[in-house]
Formats: C-alpha cells, structure tokens, sequence
C-alpha cells in the first residue's frame, strides 16, 4: 500500500507536468490534446484519492542541506482530491470556451495542476518555492493566453509580478529557516532559532499573502480576469489562490510559535474580509464581483489560519473552491454564450439556461452563508474561533460574512428577476458588448456545473459530525470543531435577513469600493513608476557618466600620448641626438687618448717582457755545467732557507 | 586526455586555415564536427572524473615550461572547472551549428572560433598562472578579432574598446600574479602550491593590494559596476555566435579566477575585504538590472542582464569570506550556487544572444519597438524566446533557479542585509516580460509582418542550450555532485 502511495504521489506530479510541458510545445497536437488532458486529469483524480487515503512520503536529494520532499499529511489529503476534481471538471468545462490552441491551453493548464499538487504536498521550502513560483509563471500564461490582446497579456505581467514580489518572502525565508538550523522542512520550522523565527514566519506570510490576493495586494486579481472564465475558475478560486490561504493552514504552528504572527495574520484576513466585500457589493462585471468575493473568502481562511482554527480554514478552502470555481464556470458560460458579463445584461438570464441557472443559484446561496449550504457552516467554525480571540475579530468577520450575503444577494436577484417587456432592450443592449456571443451552450459545459453545485452544496459536512471529527482528527485537531448553535443560528439569520433585504430595496453601491479601492494605481504610483524613472536616470548615468568617463580617460591619455610626441620629438629626442654626438666625441677623444697614452703603455709593457724574456734565455745555453752551477745555488738556496726556518 | 580535449580544435584551426583551397561548406561541417569530438570527449572526461582531494586536481598532467621562473605547463580539472569545460565545449558546439548558414568568410570563422575554444578550455583546466594568463589574454586577442570582423554596427570601434579595456584588466591581474610569485617561497606560478602556501599570509597591506590588482583584472573580464561599459557596445556589435562566447565563455573568465585564485590564494585579504566585494555584488545586480529595464536594443538590454547574473555570483563570492565558523553550511551553499550560475548563465545568455542574432539577421534591427506580435509569424521563435526568457529570470525547472536559490539561502543565511539583493530577480522579471510583450504578442505590426520562423540550424543550436537548463534545473544531482565538494575545499581554504 505504501509503495502504491508513493508512486501514486510522485505520478501526481510528474504525469501532468510532462504530459502538460509536451502538449504546451507540440505543434501539431490540436486534435489529440482534449481527450489527452481529459485523460491524464482523470488518472489524476484517482491517484489523489490513493494518496490521500494512504498518505504517502517521498523525498529524493535536490540541493545541500535540503531534500526535494513531497508529504501528504492531513490537509493535503483533504485538499488533494478537491484539487484534481475541480482541475478535472474545469477542463471539461473548458470545450465550449477555448476553440484555438486547445493544446497549449491544455498543456499550460496541466502544468498549472502539476505545480499545485506539488505545492500542496510540498514537504520542504526548496520545494514549495520550486512549486510555487511555476504556479505563478503558469497563471502568467493562462491569464494571456489570449496573447493578441495587449491589455490581457498586461494582465498577466501584473498578476505574476505582484505575486513573484510577494514571492521573496520564501527566498528570505529559506534563508533564515538556513541559518535558524532546525532544517528546510515545513514541520521542523517552529523549531528554528529564535531571532531567525521571526524572518521565516514574515517570509512566508507575506508569500501567501500575495498569493491569497490579501491587501494590501488584492488589486492583481481584478486584473486577472481578462484570462479565459474556465482559467479563474481553476486558478482564482480552487487553486492558485486558494494555496496561499493553504500555506498558511499548514505553517499554522509557526505562526503559534511567535508572538505576533497569528495576530497580524488574523487582523488581514479580517479587513480583507470586509473591504473586498464591499468591494464585491460595488462592482458592475460579474467576474469582477467574484474575484473580489474569491479574495474575501480567502480572508476567512487567512483569519483562520491566524486563529488558529485548521480544520475551519480548510474545511472553507474546499467549500469555498466548489463554490467559486461553479460561480466563475457560470460566469464562462453566460459570458461565450451572451457576449457579455456585466450584471445588467444578465438580468433573467436563469429562465434562459435553467441548469446552469440553477446551479449557480446553490453556488450564490452557498456564498451568501445561507443554511444548510456549505459555507454557513464552515464559516462559523471560523468565526467561533475568532470570539474567543477576540470580540473584535468576531464583529469584523460577521460584519463581513453579512457582506457576503448581500452580493451574492445581489447576484441572485440580478440573475432571477424577470424583466419587464419595455426594459428588455435595456438588457439586449449589453449582449455582445465584450465578444462575439455564441447563443449556445452544450450540455458538455453544463454537466460540471450541477456536480460542483453538488459540492458547494454539501462540502459543509466537512465540518458537522460525523465527518467533521474525521477531518479534524486528520488534521491533528482533534476536537477542534465545536461550532455553537447560537452561532450557526445567528449567522443564518443574518444572511437571510440581507438577501431578503436585498430582494426588496436597492443595494448601496459605495463608489470609493468599485475600483478596488484604488490600490493598484497606489501601486503604479508608489512602485511602478518610481522603479522605471530610476530606470531611465540610472541608464542615462550609465551612457552619460560611466561610459563617457571611460572614454575620457581614454581621451586624457590620447592627449597626453599627443603632448609627449612634441616632447619626445623636442627634448628625448634631442636629448638622444646630443648624447649620440657628445659619445662620438667622447669616443673620438678617448681614441687619441688610447693611441697616445694606453696604446703607448701597452706596448712598453710589451717591450719590457721582452726583455725579461732575453734575460730568461740566457741561463738555457745548453751547457751541462752552467746547469750543474745552477743546480748547485739553488741547491744551496734551499739548504740555507731550511737551516734558518727549519 | 586534458591536453587533446584542448589543442584539438586549435589543431583543427591551423589545419583549417593551411590547408589550400577548402570549400566554405566543408570548413562549415569539420567545425561542427571537431566541435562535436571534443563535446564527445569532455562527456568521457566528465564519466571518468574522480573528485579529487581537497586542494589536489583530476586527469592532471605537468611539463616543464619555463623552469626559470618555476612555471609549467601544469593542468587538471577538479569541480570548479570541470562543469564550466563542459559549458565551453556546448557552447562552441551550439555556435558551430549555428553558424552553418554563415555566408561572410565561414572558413576564417571557423578557424577564430576553433582557436577561441582551445584557449577558452585553457583557461578553465590551467593550473599555472603564467599558463592561465597566456590562454586569458588569447581569449581577449581572439575575441577582438570575432567582433571586429564579423560584427555590424560601430564593430571596430567596440572592438577596440573591449579590447583595450579587458587588456588593460589583463594587465592589472598580471601585476598581481607577480606579487604572487614574488611573495611565494621558493617563487613559483603553480597554483595548487601557490594555494598551498598562501603567500602573504599575515601581511595585510601587501596582500591587500595583490588581491586589489587580481580583483581588478577579474572585475573588468566579468563585468562589475563600474568596470562595465565596455560590455553593451561589445553585443550589440558583436555577431550572435561572438556574443553567445562573450556572455557565455569569456565573462566566466572572470567569475572564475574569484574562485579557483583570489580566494584560496589569499584567504586573509580576502575575508578582509568581503563586504567590499560583496557591496560591489549587490551594486552589480541591483543596477545591472535598472538599467537594463531601460533599454530598448534587445541585445543590450541581454547584455545588461548580464551585469546582473555576475553580480549574483560576485555576492556569492563575497559572503563566501565572512568569517564566522558557524555559517560554513550555508556559505558553501553559496559558493556552490555561484559556480552553478556560471554554468546556467553561460547556457541561457548564450541562447538569449542566438535568438536575438535572428531578430538581426531577419529584419536588421534589435529595437523591440520595431516588432509587435511576432508570436504569429514565428511561433517556434517566439517559444524558445519564452522559454529562455523564463529560463533567465530564474523559473524553477530552470538551471537559473538552482543557482540563484542556493546563492540567495545562502547570502540571506550569512548576512541577511544581502536580502535587497533578491529585488534584482523582480526587476529581470519585469524587464524580460516587458520585452516578451512588446514583441512578440499584440496585433502583428512593423518588422514582423513576413518574419521567417526559425530554421533547422537555429532550433538545433538555441534548443539543447535551453533544454540543457531544463535538466540541470529538473535533476540538478549530477552537476551539484561534482560542484559541493569543491565549494566545501574552497570555504575550507578561506578558513585558514
């Protein structure tokens, strides 16, 4: 059973990532890729369910110090399937959407699904970031896939910079996690040395808060939905997005291990909460309204992470996937077949296609918290949490699931009213306004969206018992969920109360929300601009300064080379000149002097050996008695120096 | 073994040029060939490479040479240098295909780019400075003639200017050879005794000012701020196989004499001047970065990139001397992340420069606001521009990541102020994404409109370059197993 989990959980990555990678760069796979990637999604539904149920571990060496881990631990079985099936119904979805470049659209999104499983069971921070940032380069693509488009192409640059800014985070918190000397393991974190605690715990938050679309950050998401609706239906609900709250669930115990962490997490996921629901309540686009509710929900899971309430957070992860990924399928579907997405040209739209009607009606109940749908419930296990944190905390959140039911109030409203025969035109007038409409919708695009309604209308269960326990049990929360029935009472009422105040009144539309509070002009305005004016200044330093003083230098030196010619030609030369006349009189001086004076000594010297020479023949005559005298003096000689010295 | 995998193209080059009346197409394919051969044979070298001990080398090999002065033609491999033989002997094959369809005097180029490769792969495998010196300053003479016959634009201007700059650097490392040899007892250019013996240990200003002169010379071959501006005219002027060498081959000149002479050499001075190199690192990568946001010459703008890349490595490198016993692990990593940049630099710079030299070839010009939408007439072109856009800006499954992760962990562990340092990862993402947008998606405009997509040679050159990265990125094993010890002897010798 082990092995056949361990397999099951390399292939979980390593089955789309190559079958993606082969399909985004083949030429010629457009017939093949839909029953292709149809295919390898549905392996992989079923290898998530074998991991998840044997919970598998598998790590190889990567880099010094570190393993290449991946584990399925209790979250990650939770998450895995959600991920696989929502991937699965999203491709199939996805045919009456994307008509061109099925294969790279196939492939990028495999890919996207390989790097989520991935960062899902990520067992080390090498791999989470190896996971992480491919999520973010593959978002890129898909949100402009559409590349013909300048503004969606923008789209893309904007969501992936923010989110790789964001992404920093981990490179400084692998750092730290190095020094801190406990290990690169997610679990071993908590452990580390204290001073360096604190950079990790910063790192990683401020990773998964970029990619949650947290604030100050959330403006990325809004840009975002120039992508393909089938792509933020996967991407900005089920999970890319949804991993960033993921994170957080899962390093939850480094946030308990300090002391600030949990409090500062908590406190941005609740005003995110809040302001990106009036957000929500402000805009005019429907996709628009969902990427803003998707970046509040995950303000609840942000909240819960930092309260520490696991099984809630992820209990809300899943639900909250289910319902988003039916919302922005619906919204995908309505925006090919109408031509449009603005809430006034979809007025009445429900009578037209009834299913897809009705399950988005349970997708917009669910997000309005209204019970028994799934994410009333799993909502208020976070909320019990958060009182006993803090009242404070308590009264945002509820203030903010009150707000969650007004704009989904607002959607079901929009979409169920009939229109009046002499306002039709009024709403005809916004078909075709975006793209070409279809005015069809098959039944292939329809069948996901009853499943995922489906979902979103039970995942609640995750947090009743029997299966809540389980959950929790599997979380390493035992006895975590305990939701009150006051609560669960409360928050109903609550939520019902605003839809139906909603039905009946206009719903305020703050004006200051409808641009997502304007942060990502803040963002142009405080980063962008600045970095590019730096830029500019810094090459114009570059051209103007540097280089110019190189080639100054140069030129000194020409010059000076120029000045020393006069001189060299002036004085050296000269100098030279004069040396090479003065030598030739010196030497002819030094000749006369060697004629007359050396010559003349030499050739005494001669003279004198010579005669020397005469005087030494002369003792050799040849006589044999001269040489017997001679023989005898020295003789003598000798005698007489060894007497005296002897 | 060592010495044919060096003087085998330089053979071929001699044979290229003195043999009579050969055809430009069979000068094209024996470059090709002799490229592949000595391809073939680093493989082997790689296969039967031993990790040698600490300080000693693998498949070594020393002959008298000047027994005067104590050099000798002393050479041999160990983890610093092996993968960046391997990265020369890809590249050059990379640039020989490339190269097939060249129409301007293929025969001359062949043989320039034969003789380039054999004192490139001198450079990496000499363990004598005189010898290191001699392949060094080849490289600079090699090089100014690639650019200044084969280039457009201004070319003998920049080839002058590369040249008398790098030269002058080549002068300043000579100097501080010299000290070397003169501080060493008995005096000597070998470098395993030299490392051995750390000459001017306890002597802070002379050894200072040696490691100043060395630093000097290196910092203008790799390039640092401010010792860069010879680099952008250099490309831009450059022919695309004569940059992909640049950027590839030659910059790692540079970043290699930092590892395999300043530091093990003279560990002291070295440790002394740490936050100095590792302030001009994070300058370097920070600035590299702006300015090349502000370019709109493609291959300038690559080219700036570059000054990036090095300042990631010359960070690395610098940390690498802050003394403190208890960071060794985590400097190692960063000394092991410095030499994998080399490598997947030298891989990924040499394909970035390749695609850019088709944008010249096709419609004469790298302004990126020339182009629009290419991604329609040329989408392999616009695929692998991608794919090495990414590949450059460090995308995990990227060679570029491994390197750039293990530099960062390990600077950030050392010293956490290094972490502004990580904003030039941003900034390249920016400035590369940027540059993908402008020309490849939108409408199809200006000079796209009947761009011809790439042809075989291109895709065969510019695709195992990337795909090269992708391994090393996905399996990164084989090649740290053969880097990590030598980081831990080169940490272990900065530690005396």
């Amino acid at each position: 059973m082990n092995a056949l989990g361990q397999a099951a959980l390399w292939s979980l990555v390593v089955v789309p990532a190559v079958a993606g990678a082969l399909l985004a760069l083949a030429r010629r796979a457009e017939r093949m890729a839909v029953p292709a990637s149809l295919a390898v999604a549905t392996v992989s539904v079923v290898l998530s369910v074998v991991a998840a149920a044997a919970r598998p571990s598998v790590s190889v060496p990567f880099l010094a110090g570190a393993r290449f881990g991946l584990t399925v631990d209790g979250l990650a079985a939770v998450v895995l399937p959600m991920l696989t099936v929502v991937t699965l119904l999203v491709l199939l979805a996805a045919a009456g959407e994307v008509h061109h470049s099925r294969a790279r659209f196939h492939g990028l999104m495999l890919l996207f699904a390989a790097a989520v499983a991935l960062t899902a069971t990520a067992a080390t921070l090498p791999t989470l970031l190896f996971a992480w940032e491919i999520m973010g380069a593959a978002s890129y693509a898909l949100i402009g896939f559409w590349w013909r488009d300048d503004d969606r192409v923008s789209a893309g640059l904007t969501a992936f910079l923010t989110t790789r800014g964001a992404d920093l985070g981990l490179y400084v918190a692998t750092g730290a996690a190095l020094a801190g000397g406990a290990g690169l393991a997610l679990v071993d974190l908590p452990a580390t040395s204290a001073g360096w605690r604190h950079l990790v715990a910063a790192g990683i938050i401020v990773a998964a808060l970029g990619k949650a679309a947290q604030l100050p950050v959330s403006f990325w998401l809004s840009r975002a939905m120039a992508g393909p609706s089938s792509v933020s239906a996967l991407l900005h609900s089920a999970a890319m997005v949804a991993m960033g709250g993921y994170l957080l669930l899962r390093v939850q115990p480094l946030l308990a291990a300090t002391s600030w962490a949990g409090p500062a997490t908590m406190w941005v996921g609740a005003v995110t909460a809040l302001l990106l629901g009036a957000v929500a309540l402000a805009q005019h686009d429907l996709k628009q309204l969902l990427a803003a509710s998707t970046s509040a929900q995950l303000g609840f899971v942000v909240l819960a992470a930092g309260a520490g309430a696991v099984t809630g957070g992820v209990a809300h992860l899943v639900a909250h996937a289910a319902t988003k990924a039916l919302l922005f399928l619906a919204a995908g579907a309505w925006l090919t077949a109408l031509g449009t997405k603005q809430l006034a040209g979809l007025r009445g739209v429900v009578a037209r296609w009834r299913l897809v009607g009705w399950s988005a009606s349970v997708g917009a109940l669910a997000l309005a918290g209204i019970p028994p749908l799934s994410l009333w419930a799993t909502k208020d296990v976070i909320l019990t949490q958060a009182l006993d944190q803090s009242p404070w905390l308590y009264a945002v959140g509820l203030a903010a699931s009150a707000l969650s039911a007004a704009y989904a109030g607002k959607v079901l409203v929009i979409i169920w009213r009939r229109v009046p025969a002499n306002k039709q035109s009024d709403v005809d007038a916004h078909r075709n306004g975006e793209q070409k409409g279809s005015g069809r919708m098959s039944r292939l695009e329809q069948a996901p969206l009853v499943l995922l309604a489906v979902g979103a209308g039970y995942a609640g269960l995750l947090t009743l018992p029997p299966l809540g326990t389980t959950v929790a049990a599997a979380v390493g929360r035992p006895g975590e969920v305990h939701t009150s029935v006051l609560e669960l009472a409360v928050s109903g009422a609550i939520a019902l109360a605003v839809v139906v105040t909603v039905a009946r009144r206009p719903v305020p539309q703050p004006r200051w929300a409808l641009r997502w509070l304007g942060l990502e002009n803040a963002a142009h305005v405080l980063v962008v601009r600045p970095t590019q004016r730096c830029a500019e200044a810094l090459a114009r330093f570059d051209d103007r300064v540097l280089d110019r003083t190189v080639t100054g230098l140069a030129g000194v030196l020409l010059r000076l080379a120029q000045q020393v010619g006069p001189f060299d030609d002036r004085v050296l030369d000269r100098a030279v000149e004069l040396a090479a006349t003065s030598t030739v009189h010196a030497a002819g001086r030094a000749g006369r002097v060697d004629d007359r004076w050396l010559d003349g000594a030499v050739e005494a010297f001669a003279a004198g050996m010579r005669r020397l020479g005469q005087l030494a023949r002369r003792p050799q005559s040849g006589q044999l008695h001269q040489y017997y005298r001679q023989a005898v003096v020295v003789l003598v000689i000798g005698v007489v120096v060894l007497v005296v010295w002897g | 073994m060592l010495s044919v995998i060096v003087f085998l193209p330089l053979a071929a080059a001699v044979a290229l040029v003195a043999v009579p009346r050969l055809g430009d197409t069979p000068a094209r394919w024996a470059w090709v060939a002799v490229s592949a051969v000595d391809l073939a044979l680093v493989a082997v070298l790689w296969v039967r490479y031993d990790t040698p001990p600490a300080g000693g080398l693998d498949s070594s090999q020393q002959v008298p040479w000047i027994p005067g002065v104590n050099s000798s033609y002393h050479v041999g491999v160990d983890g610093l240098s092996l993968p960046l033989v391997a990265m020369t002997a890809v590249i050059f094959l990379a640039c020989a295909v490339y190269a097939l369809r060249e129409r301007h005097r293929p025969r001359g180029q062949a043989a320039l780019f034969l003789f380039l490769q054999s004192v490139s792969l001198g450079v990496f495998v000499a363990a004598d400075l005189i010898l290191f010196f001699v392949f060094f300053d080849l490289s600079i003479v090699g090089m100014f003639f690639v650019i200044a016959g084969w280039g457009h634009g201004n070319q003998a201007h920049s080839a002058l200017k590369f040249f008398l700059y790098t030269f002058l650097g080549s002068l300043a490392l000579l100097a501080g050879f010299i000290g070397l040899y003169v501080a060493a007892d008995p005096h000597t250019f070998d470098m395993p005794q030299l490392v051995a013996a750390t000459p001017l240990a306890g002597r802070p200003l002379a050894g200072g000012l040696v490691l100043a002169a060395i630093l000097l010379g290196l910092a203008v071959k790799t390039p640092t701020v401010p010792f860069h501006t010879w680099l952008p005219p250099a490309h831009t002027d450059a022919p695309a196989v004569g940059s992909a060498v640049l950027a590839g081959v030659l910059l790692k000149m540079g970043t290699y004499g930092f590892v395999r002479i300043g530091m093990p050499m003279l560990p002291q001075a070295w440790r002394a001047w740490a936050w100095v190199i590792i302030t001009v690192g994070v300058v370097s990568v920070i600035y590299g970065a702006l300015v090349a946001l502000a370019q709109s010459n493609l291959k300038r703008m690559v080219a700036y990139t570059s000054v990036n890349h090095m300042g990631y490595i010359v960070l690395a490198v610098g940390v690498a001397g802050l003394a403190a016993n208890d960071t060794a692990q985590a400097r190692t990593v960063a000394v092991s992340g410095a030499v994998t940049q080399m490598v997947s630099h030298g891989l990924i710079t040499a394909a970035l420069f390749l695609l850019a030299g088709v944008l010249r070839e096709r419609a004469g010009t790298y302004d990126v606001h020339e182009y629009g939408g290419l991604a329609a007439a040329a989408p392999a072109f616009a695929t692998l521009f991608a794919v090495g856009a990414f590949a450059s800006l460090g995308l995990p499954a990227f060679s570029g990541f491994i390197a750039e992760f293990q530099i960062f962990t390990g600077s950030i562990a050392a010293a956490p102020a290094t972490a502004v340092a990580l904003l030039g990862i941003l900034i390249t993402a920016a400035l590369f994404l940027r540059a993908l947008q402008r020309v490849f998606t939108g409408e199809i405009r200006g000079k796209s409109v009947g761009f011809a997509d790439l042809r075989a040679g291109e895709r065969w050159s510019i695709g195992p370059l990337l795909l090269l990265s992708l391994l090393i990125g996905v399996l990164p094993r084989p090649l740290l197993d053969v880097i990590e010890p030598a980081a831990q002897t080169v940490i272990g010798l900065l530690g005396r």
